[in-house]
């Protein structure tokens, strides 16, 4: 919960950057890259997307510009925050043979400490997501672990856009973050204050702010604030009936639907490797021409690939309709009997980025719209 | 000296353009470890020494055209023990498989001035339509990294990786930002086998297809958005598929459908190409 909030002036951003980094943190946020707003790298503030916003919807995506000067006056891209959580490919440990037989282990690279600045409310429920599959249990994933624990988490509270593919609202993610992070900026664009409203989620936040020059937040920057998240709220471009949403989705495993969504799904796996909360990965042993040399290496799968079920000698989901059954059942039904919540945190990422235009609300709500079809359908 | 005797190796050039053994002389870091580990009987664009059969390890490049290659196939097959199709030529039968979808006959009137010289098949075929086929490289050519992952499962006796799903899976990996979703540009890359680690798309271009159909390609969906949602003539989509692997069975069947629906309008080698489709933006 936040411990109160503060000012800072946009110019500062570059001394949050600048603190973070001097605390030895490597500060990943959003840039522009190749046509869309991708995180990286940051060097300075210079580098993140200033006065660029983003035109989403079903298979499209275009950078537009704003006629403003904000910095994070657009919805989530391409990426998540999942890239450097779950590093993919990934050496588990790699082993050389010496020349009198023994095997000589090299363990993995050593993690760098991220600051992830601009993390949407969304996606910080998505890693909520992930932390109960990779985290909680007896099979802890030490590589997630680490980077998780060191995360210095900078929230950017959803304003000053107009989200066309997100429903946040419907799987009660977003707009606004509440939890989760050390700082929660919400960027206020009034002319000739330009400024952030900055919350303080930890201790750790608020030791960082101690570097950058701040004032107290008055009572109308909160309301501010609030009224521009609100906004984003009411701006929804999807929304999802959640309610009875899982029943009414294992009711409906013969619906005529799939057939319909399998022909035009191309089966690329584009919906599940832009997913935040998609956490599937296959492990490869690989080796050199010598023989002396082997790596076992981790990367993210996708349940979209005849491989992904190959046992025993045949693939089990041969058809593009059962293998988009998995996937949304997965995201809407099964993660709920799996680990308690949804797999989908309406980022709206798998809408804009297939390639096709699948759209997962409008799929589901067919879906789960005529229960116990199957008795019709055979 | 390896404690074992090393297996026979040898490469075996077809109608092809040679890039695929480029892309083995290309391994330059890993040559000295692969003339280490194999024997290399037979490579003519490395050595003109030869070895005689049988041999352990048979790549085969390019695609059969010509009655002498049917019986040369043949014959390597009968002294090869692993017999690989290496590369588009070899695996679909390349980019001059564009005569499967003409008159051959005419071809040969028109180009050489002696035609009752030409000895040659009406279609341009892989190998794998005339002889079992161990396993086949995709790719034009196939990438390094596929072609050592070949090598070295041989060596160990075990099954090569060789991944059949689309290209958008590993340009997702590689966090490259989508060209059609983003610019609008057709991409051949959700109904394209991986292999060539999305090369196109890194550069800004659509897949072009080079490594051939994927495990399940959705061409009629794909193609569908390309003509509905892009807004690209139907017509123009033909030279996207009759490239270097017009004639896998997957993009053949786009291509003749088109053509079909298309019959009383120009013919498909007058159609601009497949560049100048790329360019096409879905702005207007
Ligand atoms: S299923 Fe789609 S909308 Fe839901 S979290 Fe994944 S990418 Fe986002
Ligand atoms: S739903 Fe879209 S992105 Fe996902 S596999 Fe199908 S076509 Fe690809
Ligand atoms: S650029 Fe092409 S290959 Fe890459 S994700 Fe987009 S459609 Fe797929």
């Amino acid at each position: 919960m936040a411990r109160g909030s503060v000012v800072i002036e946009s110019a500062h951003l570059r001394t949050l950057i600048l603190t973070l980094q001097r605390e030895g943190y490597q500060v990943i946020g959003p840039t522009v890259r190749d046509g869309s707003i991708v995180y990286a790298e940051l060097s300075s503030d210079g580098d993140l997307p200033v006065g660029w916003t983003d035109e989403q919807e079903a298979g499209h995506y275009r950078l537009r510009r704003r006629d403003d000067q904000a910095v994070f006056g657009y919805a989530v891209g391409p990426h998540s925050w999942k890239r450097f959580l779950l590093p993919s490919p990934f050496v588990l440990w790699r082993a050389r043979r010496t020349a009198d037989g023994v095997l000589e282990e090299t363990p993995p690279a050593d993690a760098p400490r991220y600051a992830f600045l601009g993390v949407r409310s969304c996606d910080l429920h998505a890693i909520r997501v992930l932390d109960r599959i990779v985290l909680a249990g007896t099979a802890v994933d030490p590589i997630y672990a680490h980077r998780r624990e060191q995360a210095f988490i900078v929230t950017v509270q959803c304003a000053n856009f107009a989200p066309r593919t997100c429903f946040c609202v419907s799987m009660g993610t977003g707009p606004r973050a509440t939890a989760g992070y050390d700082l929660a900026l919400t960027e206020l664009l009034e002319p000739g204050a330009h400024r952030f409203v900055v919350e303080i989620g930890s201790e750790r936040g608020a030791n960082l702010l101690a570097h950058v020059p701040h004032r107290p937040a008055r009572a109308a920057d909160l309301r501010a604030a609030e009224q521009a998240i609100a906004r984003t709220a009411t701006q929804m471009g999807r929304r999802l009936d959640t309610n009875g949403l899982k029943a009414a989705l294992y009711a409906n495993l013969e619906h005529p639907r799939w057939n319909d969504v399998a022909e035009r799904c191309l089966t690329c796996g584009n919906c599940t490797m832009v997913c935040p909360t998609c956490f599937c990965f296959s492990v490869e042993d690989r080796t050199d021409l010598s023989g002396n040399v082997t790596e076992r290496v981790r990367q993210f799968d996708v349940c979209f690939t005849t491989a992904f079920t190959y046992t025993a000698g045949t693939s089990h989901r041969h058809s593009a309709r059962a293998r988009y059954r998995q996937w949304v059942l997965h995201k809407l039904a099964t993660w709920v009997d799996q680990f308690g919540t949804f797999g989908c945190v309406g980022c709206g990422r798998c809408i804009t980025w297939c390639p096709v235009g699948i759209d997962i609300t409008e799929e589901a709500a067919v879906l789960s719209s005529r229960r116990g079809a199957g008795a019709e359908d055979t | 000296m390896p404690r074992r005797a090393r297996p026979k190796l040898a490469v075996w050039k077809f109608a092809s353009c040679d890039g695929c053994q480029l892309t083995l002389l290309d391994c330059e870091d890993e040559l000295l470890a692969i003339a280490d580990r194999f024997h290399i009987a037979y490579f003519l664009e490395a050595s003109s020494a030869t070895v005689r059969g049988p041999y352990d390890l048979s790549l085969v490049e390019g695609s059969i055209t010509t009655p002498e290659e049917v019986e040369r196939i043949h014959a390597i097959r009968r002294h090869s023990r692993v017999l690989v199709a290496m590369g588009a030529c070899a695996t679909a039968g390349g980019i001059q498989a564009l005569r499967n979808f003409a008159d051959v006959a005419e071809f040969k009137r028109i180009v050489y001035a002696s035609p009752e010289y030409i000895r040659t098949l009406e279609r341009s075929l892989p190998a794998s339509a005339f002889v079992p086929v161990d396993y086949e490289l995709p790719g034009c050519p196939p990438s390094k990294e596929a072609v050592l992952e070949l090598l070295t499962a041989f060596l160990q006796g075990r099954k090569p990786r060789i991944p059949q799903h689309s290209v958008c899976i590993d340009c997702k990996r590689h966090g490259i930002t989508c060209v059609m979703v983003a610019e609008g540009t057709p991409c051949l890359g959700p109904v394209t086998r991986t292999g060539c680690g999305a090369l196109c798309p890194r550069y800004r271009r659509g897949c072009y297809g080079c490594f051939g159909p994927m495990e399940t390609p959705n061409t009629t969906s794909l193609n569908t958005w390309f003509t509905q949602q892009l807004g690209i003539q139907e017509t123009r989509l033909l030279p996207l598929y009759r490239s270097f692997n017009a004639a896998a069975p997957a993009f053949a069947a786009v291509a003749l459908g088109i053509s079909a629906a298309h019959v009383n309008e120009r013919s498909g080698n007058e159609l601009p190409f497949a560049s100048k489709v790329e360019r096409a933006r879905d702005d207007g």
